[in-house]
């Protein structure tokens, strides 16, 4: 790590610290790929076995699903948009972005929790059969992921504010984006494997 | 890859438009097309495939190696690799060879009540 190349390109590679913090967190999310991976593995295997319960096909709805994946995939965009907007220097563009992004998490968290109590209320809840237990556990996993973005964003929010953009704070909203970005990744997993090929089966 | 060329961030922009586009091309393959199951399901997971290769290298600035040398990459492969290996491993391993509704069974079920039956007549 030659000094010179410490003072060029974007803000957040600046300091050696912030560098080994990046690299660190592509090996958490390296990590985290596995841990869905057992999931994605777990519920592909109970696939079918609703014992009692309604069948996947009955009650996943296409309507909403669409509608909570475009919620992801645009607060996926704005998010990026809002690292856009920090490269540039603007941090009033960096924080109105994120704010709009943590707006969209939240919709789409209110999503997620409708449709399971909607599901729940149709006799598939977590008990109901080992399918069901599956899908809870993988799409819930998900949505704490998402719950735990929405609160991180907020701090940093809170950081922005207080410290404006400095090679350190720089850093961590970068960290967090590649956070919301993989979010993004895992769902469009879940809503291939999981809704539609639910819905098709 | 050192600087996103001007104000508009048009790179992300294309990259929204065509996650978009492949969304809509799975749904309309699992639910409007006529093709087989197993069709459906072998495109609609190519097209996840895509997308999420286009969240890593237009949104996640995965080609990025100032500093952090080839890490993001190197994570994001290899981790992809343990991914296949344990799904398809598991289902490999769990589910194949096997029937899940246990209508080959309905026999055997016949046989135990009759062998109770018999139990009970005896005694």
């Amino acid at each position: 790590m030659s000094e010179n190349q410490l003072n060029a390109g974007p803000l957040e590679y600046r300091t050696h610290e912030g560098q080994m913090n990046i690299t660190g967190f592509w090996i958490f999310l390296a990590a985290e790929i596995a841990l869905f991976a057992t999931l994605f593995a777990t519920y592909a295997v109970l696939f079918g076995r609703t014992a009692d319960a309604p069948s996947p096909g009955e009650l996943f709805q296409p309507g909403i699903v669409l509608v909570m994946t475009f919620l992801l995939l645009t607060s996926s965009f704005t998010c990026g948009v809002a690292i856009h907007n920090m490269r540039e220097g603007t941090v009033k563009g960096l924080i109105t972005w994120l704010i709009i992004t943590i707006v969209l998490g939240l919709a789409f968290l209110g999503f997620e929790i409708y449709e399971f109590v909607h599901y729940s209320h149709e006799g598939a809840t977590m008990q109901s059969s080992s399918y069901w237990s599956a899908f809870y556990v993988l799409a819930g996993t998900h949505g704490v992921h998402v719950t735990l973005g929405i609160g991180w964003v907020i701090l940093l929010l809170i950081q922005l504010k207080q410290r404006g953009l400095t090679a350190v704070t720089s850093n961590k909203v970068f960290i967090v984006s590649l956070y919301w970005h993989f979010l993004d990744v895992i769902w469009i997993f879940i809503f291939t494997s999981v809704y539609l090929i639910g819905m098709v089966v | 890859m050192a600087k996103e060329s001007g104000k508009y961030p048009i790179k992300h922009l294309i990259g929204f438009l065509l996650s978009i586009v492949l969304t809509l091309l799975s749904v309309w393959a699992a639910l409007g097309s006529d093709l087989p199951v197993i069709w459906i399901i072998a495109a609609i997971m190519l097209l996840a495939v895509i997308q999420a290769g286009i969240q890593l290298f237009m949104f996640m600035h995965m080609v990025e190696t100032k500093g952090v040398g080839h890490a993001p990459w190197n994570m994001m492969f290899h981790s992809f690799v343990v991914a296949t290996i344990i799904v398809s491993g598991s289902l490999f391993t769990m589910s194949f060879g096997f029937t899940h509704d246990h209508d080959g069974e309905g026999n055997h079920q016949h046989e135990e009540q009759q062998e109770m039956q018999k139990d009970h007549s005896g005694h």
